[in-house]
């Protein structure tokens, strides 16, 4: 069945993929007038030359890691979770609640409280659409895209009216007590020695997404509900003869899924902002799905595509900074990775395919 | 766009950001973009009338994410631009945040709010809700249904400030006058979505509104739209927005963002820090008559325009601010 051996899928492809992406994105930049190279170069320079880049490019992969799991998740369940972007919303608001509720000694302690709370926000806003698939086929894919537009509604209801501190003029809450700061990465490799950029947001959160990948691989090929997981997503009807059920499936699937989306806010919300404003997702929800495409579903390939992804984003931030390329144009070159590692997937593949058949033959 | 400042190569920028000094200002707009028609738009053309008039060049970036904020702020500050000035409310706390560490540097927030302001920050607040009520008094003199409406962006409290000034100034010319306001949305898509824009206007026009107040950004250009395609007046924003639609458009309430992007650009580093606040006295904000819109501003209007701003640079009448109590005599949301 398979014709690509595996190394190929797993490399070949999303590299083919990229170089198409990066060579169109290098027409577009020439058709406004600006030079390629030295805007490549100034992108990997930018993203990856100094402490300074790595720290945001890793602060960024951090969010991508925790919305692409979980898009993978609810995908081995064959459930389209669109709704990370709106579940990492309100698991924001967790975090914040956590980090604003207690006067935290220590972020020791304010980090696994805090996560609790992003965690369980972010399951609990998943859980309503799960339930409404599970016991009303109420399709998930609608159900999650509205409910992003409910999490941006109440969290502006609460912050706008609630949260805010008065005569603050900003939608946003109060800036989190000290206590729950959590250490930046030049305060952790500090500790070996290793200097790192200070100003960059990247934080022990990176480690805990790191952790969580290695879970989630845990979890799917190594567990008994991950079996079930992956049953149930490859043939419903199979899985229910074998005696799964699929409410419970679908529900576990979709908490799991939910809580990694909040769990993100412990790195946007709690790491960088240590505040809770607005739009503190920004996309990163959808994100989620290309990283999580473009990684096969597979921790590490996510792991991969969060940090590729984490490049494109401090890369083009780097890029709109110091040239004149406008900031429309660094969103089309990121749209032209994504649509062509996650939506044109099988043009490179079926070449490719083609390539390897003929190979093959060639030896038989 | 030749005007810009040139592509810096890579080295450049390496070199820029090792900490090479740099005179250049450099401007940061807020995720509305600098092309929004409306508020980061003036600041904008403030910015480019300078570079015109003097020949200088600025570094500017537009906000993509929450995060940039202080990436942006820090990167322009370690590259030696000074002053660097900001656009947008969300902008006051990266900069509360980053100022403290680069004392050399004057730091400009335009709309923000800061309790305590660092020595080298100027926070420029402007009175909307002074501008506002003129234009609310205009639009009651002009409705003949006896209901005005309001279109606003994003419900943050900032438009509920212009919402709150103008319900005030309609209120006091007719004090049963019916106000329909609606807010475009909670996400940061409410500052450019001219189609919801103009459906809200011919929601509220179905209610009997004739005059509609748009403080929405790009938004409004949808609002002025469907008020001239239902042959209603309209009301535009920070920008004068009166060619737009003339005859259909009743004035417009300027927010001078521009004259005070222009002013800072010109003291430079000199830049007094501190407060400013620019209202009706400094005109930073009032509202616009020019030949598109000279017909339907009556005499009778204009007095009573001019009559109520007089008496607000004089103190004799207060404009309620919204920030006052986070609640509007008025108006409730």
């Amino acid at each position: 069945m398979e014709i690509l051996p595996k190394w190929a899928d797993a490399v070949l492809v999303p590299i083919f993929s990229l170089l198409i992406a990066f060579a169109l994105s290098a027409l577009v930049i020439i058709a406004i007038g600006e030079d390629p190279v030295a805007a490549v170069k100034m992108m990997v320079t930018g993203a990856v030359g100094s402490t300074y880049g790595w720290g945001y490019t890793l602060y960024y992969a951090t969010n991508f890691m925790f919305t692409g799991l979980a898009f993978a998740v609810a995908f081995h369940a064959a459930m389209f979770n669109i709704g990370a972007e709106g579940q990492a919303t309100l698991g924001g608001l967790g975090v914040a609640l956590v980090c604003l509720a207690v006067p935290w000694p220590h972020w020791a302690l304010a980090l696994p409280a805090a996560m609790v709370g992003g965690a369980l926000f972010g399951a609990a806003f998943a859980a309503i659409p799960a339930w409404l698939q599970a016991k009303r086929g109420s399709h998930i894919v609608i159900t999650t895209i509205m409910f992003n537009f409910i999490s941006a509604s109440i969290l502006n209801f609460l912050l706008v009216n609630m949260l805010r501190p008065k005569g603050s003029m900003d939608p946003a809450t109060a800036k989190f007590p000290a206590g729950t700061n959590l250490p930046t990465l030049h305060d952790i490799l500090g500790v070996f020695g290793i200097p790192f950029s200070r100003a960059a947001p990247a934080n022990i959160a990176f480690f805990i997404a790191l952790l969580a990948c290695v879970l989630v691989w845990l979890l799917i090929w190594r567990t008994r509900i991950g079996y079930q997981i992956r049953a149930f997503g490859k043939s419903e009807s199979a899985a229910v003869y074998a005696g799964i059920s699929p409410v419970k499936i679908i529900m576990v699937a979709m908490l799991i899924s939910g809580a990694l989306a909040g769990l993100m806010a412990i790195n946007n919300v709690m790491g960088e902002a240590e505040r809770l404003v607005l739009n503190s997702v920004e996309g990163a929800g959808f994100i989620g799905i290309a990283v999580a495409l473009m990684g096969r579903n597979h921790p590490f390939g996510i792991f991969l595509a969060a940090i590729l992804f984490g490049f494109l984003y401090q890369g083009g931030a780097e890029l709109a900074l110091w040239t004149n390329i406008p900031r429309e144009l660094i969103v089309v070159i990121q749209a032209l990775v994504i649509l062509f590692t996650g939506a044109l997937d099988n043009m490179v593949r079926m070449p490719l395919e083609r390539i390897f058949l003929a190979f093959r033959r060639g030896k038989a | 766009m030749t005007i810009f400042q040139k592509f810096l190569g890579a080295t450049a920028a390496l070199a820029l950001s090792a900490g090479a000094a740099l005179a250049d200002p450099a401007l940061i707009f807020d995720l509305g973009g600098k092309f929004d028609k409306s508020f980061n738009e003036a600041a904008f053309n403030g910015a480019e009338r300078w570079a015109k008039e003097t020949g200088g060049t600025y570094l500017d970036i537009e906000m993509q994410s929450e995060a940039q904020r202080e990436q942006a702020l820090r990167r322009f500050a370690e590259a030696g631009a000074n002053p660097i000035i900001t656009t947008g409310f969300a902008m006051a706390d990266p900069v509360a945040e980053v100022a403290p560490d680069y004392p050399e540097i004057t730091f400009v927030n335009i709309d923000g709010f800061l309790a305590e302001i660092p020595d080298n920050v100027l926070m420029i607040a402007f009175e909307e809700h002074q501008g506002s009520y003129l234009v609310g008094i205009l639009a009651a003199m002009a409705s003949k249904t006896g209901t005005v409406g309001f279109v606003g962006g994003m419900d943050v409290p900032l438009i509920r400030h212009f919402a709150c000034g103008y319900a005030q100034g309609a209120k006091s010319v007719n004090p049963d006058i019916k106000i329909v306001a609606n807010m475009t949305g909670t996400t940061p898509a409410a500052w450019n979505d001219p189609v919801k824009g103009g459906e809200l206007a011919k929601a509220q026009y179905s209610q009997g509104a004739d005059v509609i107040y748009a403080a929405a950004g790009g938004t409004g250009v949808g609002v002025l739209q469907a008020a001239a395609d239902e042959g209603i007046y309209s009301i535009g924003v920070d920008s004068n927005q009166n060619h737009l639609h003339p005859g259909s458009v009743l004035t417009s309430m300027l927010k001078r963002v521009d004259v005070a992007v222009y002013d800072v650009l010109k003291s430079g580093a000199d830049t007094q820090t501190g407060q400013m606040r620019l209202g009706l006295a400094e005109e930073g904000v009032g509202y616009a008559v020019d030949d598109n819109n000279a017909a339907l501003i009556t005499d009778e209007m204009k007095a009573a325009a001019e009559d109520a701003k007089a008496k607000i640079i004089a103190g004799e009448l207060n404009v309620v601010s919204y920030y006052e109590n986070d609640s509007c005599p008025a108006l409730s949301f």
